[in-house]
């Protein structure tokens, strides 16, 4: 309903107060359900289909590529250890069964989030970058603040910075839904559907090294994530995911 | 101390695998992850047109090396005899629920009219090979062996044996009329190499490679899978839970 954060004292929260602070509404209720849904799907996705990646771990440009074809990237045997698949142990039919599956999971949400966001204007108002934040020096002075863990305090906080617009903006906009497209160009049932899907990415090997480089965006996104809330605060930040409640940390002195 | 961070971290991933082995172990989840299968073919019948082409290339997309899969050389001593005789006396059955049983020497087959197609196959593990083929429209060998109305699906015998079990699988009749499913006998303008599958294979272009069954000596219509060799349809769908439907 709200178009901004819901910023309401302690009391109105009903807790008590033991000293004075802010707790402000965040994350509206389909993001927080979209954002644990996704923690589980995502880490099903990335974990079989590593499997899947185990059973031929060589990866192409173009149409066609097979054993005798170039590989821009190879491996010998089962590179990926069983801590990191699903299952744990060698099993191609099992991985495919969780992955397919799971797309379910990944892509209707997906697609439902997309619109809302566009239509409530989530998209534009929370995630979009202002221009003034993408002047080269703004983004260097946010990193430079970043590398140094110091996090924006007060009203900053409640707003996403420009790493962070940036980097969800990659991944929702970007990463998920070429994931989601770069798959569908493996099925010869699509590509005969919608062959354009073959033409959009080069063939059906491109298709597939470019899931498999957006499957190690998306991690690297996910350690950097795990880190940053664990840097910033790790109650506050996943209770505000939870809750949608987030406790804004004072302003610091300078 | 190896320290309790990495301990719980450890503890952790220990506790998510162990909980998705057991996942995967529990036959009532495993029926709920198979329900995407049917999921995931409704779905594709729904968006396709039923006879949507899969790509066809050119001579320049040709691999330059078509790898072979499964089964080289089928073991068996008759089919040693076939090799031999150059397949002069190797036959396709055609039986089941068909109005005029047919058993066509292969010579008669490689004179009917044939289709060549330029074709990608995808493996299910993820590789991909582009090759040319040549052979029969599926559909032409069913309309001349008047195909019962009571048949759902067209299953493929072969002649290789995985073990002491036989190869087979099977497609549904939107498949088995699709203009690109053909009974191959030629691949890249020769006739079919016996890795490839000599001398008669199936091309179901929008499915991945396992469905492609190699060494067919018998072509069977049927109403149900049920009674067919483990029930599911083909060879690794009934030892390896691979999906009966490949199209993804």
């Amino acid at each position: 309903m709200d178009e901004d954060p819901v910023i309401a004292d302690a009391q109105e929260a009903e807790l008590p107060p033991p000293q004075p602070r802010r707790i402000a509404y965040r994350h509206r209720l389909p993001t927080r359900l979209w954002h644990w849904l996704n923690a589980l799907t995502v880490f099903v996705m990335l974990m079989s289909g590593l499997m899947i990646f185990n059973a031929h771990p060589h990866l192409y440009w173009g149409q066609y590529g097979a054993n005798f074809d170039h590989s821009w990237l190879s491996f010998k045997g089962r590179p990926i250890p069983g801590w990191a698949t699903i299952p744990s142990t060698y099993n191609l039919a099992a991985a495919r069964r969780w992955h397919l599956a799971f797309a379910w999971l990944l892509v209707v949400p997906l697609v439902l989030f997309l619109v809302t966001s566009l239509i409530n204007r989530h998209a534009q108002r929370d995630l979009a970058p202002t221009r003034d934040e993408v002047r080269p020096r703004h983004i260097w002075h946010d990193i430079r603040e970043h590398a140094r863990l110091r996090f924006p305090a007060g009203d900053a906080a409640l707003r996403y910075n420009i790493l962070q617009k940036l980097s969800y903006v990659a991944v929702i906009f970007i990463l998920l839904p070429l994931m989601v497209l770069t798959g569908l160009a493996m099925s010869p049932a699509m590509a005969a559907a919608w062959p354009w899907l073959l033409d959009i990415f080069g063939g059906r090997q491109s298709a597939r090294s470019i899931h498999f480089i957006c499957a190690m965006g998306l991690t690297a996104f996910i350690i950097v994530h795990l880190l940053m809330v664990l840097l910033a605060g790790p109650v506050n930040e996943i209770g505000s995911m939870i809750t949608g409640r987030f406790r804004v940390p004072p302003e610091r002195g300078r | 101390m190896i320290g309790r961070r990495r301990f719980i971290a450890t503890g952790a991933s220990g506790l998510l695998l162990g909980g998705c082995d057991r996942l995967n172990n529990s036959p009532r989840f495993r029926d709920v992850l198979r329900s995407a299968e049917k999921l995931n073919l409704a779905s594709q019948r729904l968006i396709s047109p039923r006879d949507a082409l899969a790509r066809e290339y050119g001579e320049a997309d040709l691999s330059p090396i078509f790898r072979s899969n499964g089964t080289r050389v089928p073991g068996t001593a008759e089919y040693a005899q076939h090799m031999a005789e150059q397949f002069a006396n190797w036959r396709l059955t055609v039986d089941g629920l068909v109005a005029r049983p047919l058993s066509i020497p292969l010579k008669t087959l490689r004179s009917l009219p044939h289709r060549t197609q330029i074709t990608r196959h995808d493996c299910v593990e993820g590789w991909s090979a582009i090759g040319k083929w040549h052979g029969v429209q599926l559909s032409r060998i069913l309309d001349h062996a008047g195909l019962s109305t009571r048949a759902k699906y067209i299953v493929f015998h072969c002649a290789d044996r995985f073990g002491d079990k036989p190869y087979y699988e099977s497609v549904d009749l939107i498949d088995a009329f699709h203009p690109q499913t053909i009974i191959a006998w030629g691949m890249n303008g020769h006739l079919l190499p016996v890795p490839n599958g000599a001398p008669l294979r199936l091309r179901v272009e929008r499915q991945l490679g396992y469905k492609h069954a190699k060494y067919i000596e018998r072509i069977e219509a049927v109403d149900s899978l049920a009674n067919v060799h483990g029930g599911k349809g083909g060879y690794w769908e009934d030892n390896a839970d691979y999906e009966w439907y490949a199209g993804i």
